[in-house]
């Protein structure tokens, strides 16, 4: 089991120009934390949405790197997302679901991966070339790099314990977020 | 109308996605849009991105306007109920969102499943903060789809064309 804030903070060190898709709620929180970057797209709401906004993005910017964070809930109210992104086969979408196995957000109600459903299995029916489970530090400077190089699209299902994390609460206007990442990512030649 | 007219229609949508420069478009399988969707798939400088729900395509467009293309979405009015949460997105960032529905549920309509939300597809556009331009005859989609594309692409707006069933259903489109 990993500690979410570590990972989510390892994941994105030297993160260059990489593009960075947050779900909302707990993704959100641990992305802010890791430290603001005009990157990062901050979501508050929308819940089920972020894959899609990363493959919208990946389509559009060819040449960079797109990385999704987002909760296993988030990711379970767009599954077809990945199916989806599975007919599109962007090569330069990662997408990392922080699964801890519960609705962080709501009181820590068990969510459907703490069950039955097997996100890594789901992704590799829908035909990512690689879908695999995180499971512990020794693997995390492997995820560090497909996300800046690795074939995608590529979903990385990180297992995280579920003790709840202080809040760090980034910027909530919806239009600065979008104005601020699109003069970044549209200016940028690279970091 | 000549019957030129009446059947070219979908190619004046997509001469107007063209003159914009749409460069995505998610699309849910539609026989209304059917000869629109094979236009955009036969075109290799528009990415057509088959989704399993509307809702997907918000933040598809979401998601290409922040990476700096235009993109559009083809759903049937039925599509319209599974976005609604996701058309937060278009609220809370101001970007432009084009959508052209092909209504079902109203004229000459078959299935009475498809009425509940045929009835009330354009006020739910308009509550999630959609422009509606409503087009009856075929004469009409050049100059209604025109004004949609500058109206959502020069102004950042969400903009719905919403296609009368009476409109498609000039031709026999369903076996």
């Amino acid at each position: 089991m990993l500690e979410r804030r570590k990972l989510v903070k390892d994941l994105l060190i030297d993160r260059r120009d990489l593009m960075v898709v947050c779900g909302l709620g707990s993704a959100t929180y641990d992305v802010a934390a890791a430290g603001d970057h005009p990157l990062n797209l901050y979501l508050w709401g929308a819940m089920g949405g972020a894959a899609m906004i990363g493959l919208g993005l990946a389509l559009a910017k060819p040449d960079r790197r797109v990385a999704v964070l987002t909760g296993d809930g988030e990711a379970l109210m767009g599954l077809g997302a990945l199916a989806t992104i599975g007919v599109k086969q962007p090569g330069n979408l990662v997408i990392v679901v922080l699964d801890n196995g519960h609705y962080g957000e709501t009181g820590m109600q068990a969510s459907h991966t703490h069950g039955t459903t097997d996100l890594v299995a789901i992704a590799k029916g829908c035909g990512f070339p690689e879908a695999f489970a995180l499971t512990d530090q020794a693997g995390v400077p492997r995820v560090r790099e497909l996300m800046h190089t690795g074939k995608g699209p590529i979903l990385v299902n990180a297992r995280i314990s579920h003790e709840e994390t202080p809040r760090v609460l980034p910027v909530r206007d919806g239009h600065a977020i979008k104005q601020r990442f699109m003069q970044a990512a549209n200016a940028r030649v690279s970091a | 109308m000549d019957d030129q007219t009446n059947i070219r229609w979908p190619d004046v949508i997509y001469d107007h996605f063209k003159r914009v420069g749409i460069r995505q478009v998610g699309y849910v399988p539609d026989a209304g849009h059917s000869r629109l969707i094979k236009r955009i798939c036969d075109d290799p400088e528009i990415a057509d991105v088959v989704l399993t729900t509307e809702e997907e395509g918000v933040g598809l467009v979401a998601g290409a306007h922040l990476g700096g293309q235009r993109a559009a979405l083809l759903m049937q009015s039925s599509g319209v109920g599974n976005c609604i949460n996701m058309f937060t997105l278009v609220r809370n960032m101001g970007f432009p969102c084009l959508v052209l529905v092909t209504m079902r549920g109203e004229f000459a309509e078959f299935n009475q499943w498809q009425v509940p939300m045929g009835a009330i597809t354009e006020p739910v556009l308009k509550l999630a903060g959609f422009l509606t331009y409503r087009v009856e005859e075929p004469g009409e989609v050049d100059e209604v789809v025109a004004a949609a594309c500058d109206m959502a692409f020069d102004g950042d707006l969400a903009v719905a064309v919403v296609l009368s069933q009476r409109l498609i259903g000039r031709k026999r489109w369903t076996k």
